[in-house]
């Protein structure tokens, strides 16, 4: 569905991506890890368009995703943050985005309805906490039903309950052969949910394993102990690549 | 329309016409013979039509009536009517296509030493001079229009010209597109009431060596100049309106050794300058109305002894100007929109005095390029700077007394 | 893409610096025009703060705007839009909303109070100087890696064009005064967008005197209508060049 293939960026001397190739199907839920300054969010926005690559390409269904808007029609994107125009309400924040895609008529509003939004769709995104931008985020991600998510940091900021709200989403809708791409800080709230981990460091790509592989590997079952043991291994080896 | 008028000319002839004629003729016959015939006191009525007659020559006082403007045609090489006679009077006809020459002063209608004669309600059109006076006394040249097409001064002639002339009276003619609209040499006792000289190459009124003349009550508008009074004493020149004079050498007036005269109560609105003084002396100017002016007066150094009082002066680019900083004229009492001092004790008058010379005016005609960046804020700075530290404008220019609101004029 | 342009332009619309901008030109040109009955004097007070206000106040306000909504320009470049597309409607909704602002903080006094030719000239010099210096502000907003250097571009910028260029220029009149510069000068003030505002009203307002100075180039240029050509051409240049730059700039850009 998502083929990477040697991908490369740089910001000034500073790469943050290296080569880095990868290859993501249907129905599978993938989690993108690494420490700060990995790469993480360069290879999100290079998926999304929003930075451009010096090497490599990227294909979405078959179709290289240089100069055409039109694939990112498939793509749900939740920003790790939301900021949106003060003064608009919820609602016209909706409606824009609505408006922006004319020939899409049937909406998922779920998480709309679920999130209690609908309640509150006249309030500023000023006078907004985060969570509850972030609420916002996550319904417009979902809005059109695509075929892939990506998710920045999805959880970050939500209260409980939402969260679970969330989740629940991710993996009804993986569970429809839709494929999701997630990064977060906190690994507990990945487990149960992921299929793939994909870990990046310095910009090169670590590992990209199916946890069922790396279980068997580590002998761990939580995600946070599997990747403790593997990068414990890996300081003291300097192995990894699938 | 032609009815109305004969019974109208019945009636005011009926007292008179008891001894005098009337002699009635056409385009079919000459006019200079229905002349030859006419007794001193006759009318000749002129029937409507084409008339290519020319040089016709009026030796009997005799009065003219032209019914609904007969046209009188000059075929662009002749003159067409000369007066030689007194008392001759001329009415309502068209007089049209003078030639021109440089030998003669072609013109349409032309009054030869001559007094108490009277030329009005006529047309003349496309003459190089419109109506020429020489060496008359006591005419009246009234309610004419006066209209020609010159583009050249050195073609072209004056509307009205008087050459050593005395006691005439210029009124309510409408004059356009001469060289000068009205021209005065070596004429006195005077006056011009009410007329229009618009589109002028030269000078709306030209004056030269005439004194004891007055002009008011008329408008000049987009002549090369309004009026230019030159070597000449005693003009009084009241109730004007001078407007759209635009030009490196154009002027609302223009007054170049002029001595003992008086501008009052005109308005002097979209010139270039309003008033352009050189060589004067004793010249009162009270009253008048200067605005949207480049300059609203420039007087120059040779001045001297004239008094400048009760003007208002409004959104005039500069109010004054001048070339040198000796100054021996009078500012006194005139009200500037510039103004920005106080009045403490409320007396109408301000506390400090007004320096109507701008730094900026002085700057830009030292280096006229500096004019691009007028209005900007640098032109703010450095007003504020010479107010502060005065180093460039003429100290000696100023109004002791400005007032602090408008004189309702 | 109108569709955003009107969705900025409503948030701007209920902006609270657009409506104190509003409210400090509708105050300024309430009192400037009403005080003394000299409508004239009040007129020329107004171009100065139009000259002054509108290039500062729309440069940092629209680049702060921009820098503001960067993460949701990104949020709409994630839906199946061009880039250019988004840009150009962000960068008309706000020279739009700054317009309407200053249409209805000195438009509307100058329609009440004074309504001759060089009010609405005045009107229309205010509205092309924001767009213009929206499109500066979009240009800054594209060049700048982050919004403090933004910021600090977008004040050096209008104040080099409000104050710092006549300074510079006047300089270069008075050292070369003796030589035919008035080509130069022409030329020069095409090169600032306040300038050729303010010549538009002095062509209005100062025809009469500048008719007065000798010299072919001020006669023809400022004394016909080709120097008001000439000023809206290039005011039309300023506002159309930097916001294809900007475009091009951010098509290649990495967000």
């Amino acid at each position: 569905m998502i083929r990477i293939d040697k991908l490369t960026k740089s910001f000034g001397k500073f790469r943050a991506l290296d080569g880095i190739g990868l290859t993501l199907e249907k129905g599978q839920a993938v989690s993108l890890l690494g420490p700060n300054g990995s790469g993480k969010t360069t290879l999100i926005k290079s998926i999304l368009g929003l930075v451009i690559p010096e090497k490599g390409s990227i294909t979405i269904n078959g179709q290289l995703i240089r100069n055409h808007p039109s694939y990112r029609a498939n793509i749900g994107y939740m920003p790790q943050i939301g900021r949106y125009p003060d003064n608009m309400t919820i609602d016209q924040v909706l409606h824009m985005i609505k408006d922006i895609r004319k020939e899409h008529t049937q909406y998922d509003e779920e998480l709309y309805v679920s999130f209690g939004l609908d309640k509150i769709k006249h309030k500023k995104m000023r006078t907004l906490s985060g969570g509850t931008r972030q609420k916002v985020s996550a319904c417009i991600a979902f809005l059109f039903s695509p075929d892939i998510y990506i998710l920045d940091e999805p959880t970050a900021g939500l209260d409980p309950v939402a969260n679970e709200l969330l989740k629940d989403k991710i993996a009804a809708e993986c569970a429809r052969g839709k494929l999701v791409l997630i990064t977060s800080h906190v690994l507990s709230d990945l487990d149960g949910l992921t299929s793939h981990i994909i870990y990046l460091q310095d910009g090169q790509l670590m590992f990209h394993e199916s946890i069922g592989q790396l279980q068997e590997r580590t002998g761990e079952t939580k995600l946070n102990k599997i990747i403790a043991n593997i990068l414990k291994n890996a300081d003291r080896k300097q192995i990894c690549i699938s | 329309m032609t009815s109305i008028r004969t019974i109208l000319l019945f009636l005011l002839l009926v007292p008179a016409g008891l001894s005098a004629a009337v002699i009635r003729t056409g385009p079919g016959s000459l006019l200079q013979h229905a002349l030859d015939r006419a007794q001193p006191g006759d009318t000749i009525l002129v029937a409507p039509g084409l008339y290519k007659q020319h040089e016709i020559v009026v030796r009997t006082p005799v009065t003219i009536i032209g019914e609904n403007y007969p046209v009188f045609d000059g075929e662009n090489k002749y003159q067409i009517l000369i007066v030689s006679a007194d008392k001759v009077n001329i009415q309502g006809i068209t007089v049209q296509n003078t030639g021109r020459s440089s030998m003669v002063d072609m013109a349409g209608i032309r009054l030869q030493n001559v007094s108490r004669v009277t030329v009005s309600n006529c047309r003349v059109l496309n003459t190089t001079y419109g109506v020429y006076l020489q060496g008359s006394r006591f005419c009246v040249i009234e309610n004419n229009e006066i209209r020609s097409s010159a583009t050249d001064e050195l073609q072209a002639g004056n509307g009205v010209h008087a050459w050593k002339s005395d006691s005439l009276l210029i009124r309510n003619n409408k004059i356009s597109g001469h060289r000068d609209g009205i021209y005065f040499e070596f004429v006195t006792g005077s006056a011009i009431i009410g007329n229009i000289s618009t589109n002028n190459v030269r000078y709306g009124l030209h004056f030269m060596f005439s004194h004891n003349d007055g002009y008011s009550r008329n408008i000049f508008r987009h002549n090369g100049a309004g009026v230019a009074v030159m070597y000449s004493k005693k003009v009084v020149m009241t109730g004007n309106t001078f407007g759209e004079h635009w030009g490196d050498a154009s002027y609302g007036i223009l007054l170049k050794d002029i001595s003992d005269s008086r501008i009052e109560h005109n308005n002097f609105a979209h010139n270039t300058i309003g008033i352009f003084m050189e060589g004067s002396n004793r010249i009162h100017v009270l009253r008048n109305t200067f605005n949207a002016n480049g300059w609203a007066m420039r007087v120059q150094a040779s001045c001297e002894g004239n008094t400048i009082e009760t003007n208002n002066f409004t959104e005039n680019s500069f109010d004054v100007a001048t070339n040198g900083t000796l100054m021996l004229n009078t500012w006194r009492d005139n009200y500037w929109d510039k103004y920005e001092g106080y009045d403490l004790n409320r007396d109408g008058t301000g506390d400090v005095p007004y320096h109507p010379v701008s730094v900026y005016s002085i700057l830009s005609e030292r280096i006229p390029s500096t004019m691009i960046l007028y209005r900007s804020f640098l032109t703010n700075i450095i007003d504020q700077a010479e107010k502060i530290m005065p180093s460039i404008i003429p100290d000696q220019l100023r109004d002791d007394s400005p007032k602090t609101k408008k004189w309702k004029l | 893409m109108l569709t955003v342009s009107k969705y900025v332009f409503l948030d701007l619309l209920k902006n609270r610096s657009i409506l104190v901008y509003t409210l400090v030109l509708a105050v300024l040109s309430f009192t400037l025009l009403g005080l003394d009955g000299n409508s004239a004097k009040g007129l020329l007070s107004l171009l100065n703060i139009t000259l002054l206000f509108v290039p500062v106040i729309t440069t940092l306000f629209s680049a702060i705007y921009f820098f503001n909504s960067l993460e949701f320009i990104e949020l709409l470049l994630s839906q199946p839009v061009k880039r250019t597309g988004i840009l150009l409607s962000e960068y008309a909704g706000m020279a739009l909303s700054l317009s309407a602002a200053f249409v209805a903080g000195v438009g509307v006094p100058l329609m009440i109070l004074l309504p001759v030719g060089a009010s609405f000239v005045l009107i229309l010099c205010g509205v092309m100087l924001t767009f213009v210096f929206t499109s500066i502000g979009l240009l800054i907003f594209v060049l700048s890696r982050d919004k403090t250097r933004g910021i600090g571009a977008a004040i050096i910028v209008s104040l080099f064009f409000t104050l710092l260029f006549d300074g510079l220029m006047m300089a270069f009149i008075f050292a070369f005064s003796e030589y035919p510069i008035d080509k130069a000068v022409v030329a020069m003030i095409g090169l600032n967008p306040v300038d050729l505002a303010r010549i538009l009203m002095l062509l209005q307002l100062d025809v009469a005197v500048l008719m007065g100075y000798s010299g072919a180039l001020f006669k023809e240029f400022l004394g016909s209508s080709s120097g008001s050509i000439f000023a809206v051409g290039c005011m039309l240049i300023w506002i159309v060049a930097p916001l294809l730059l900007a475009l091009r700039i951010f098509k290649k850009k990495d967000l």
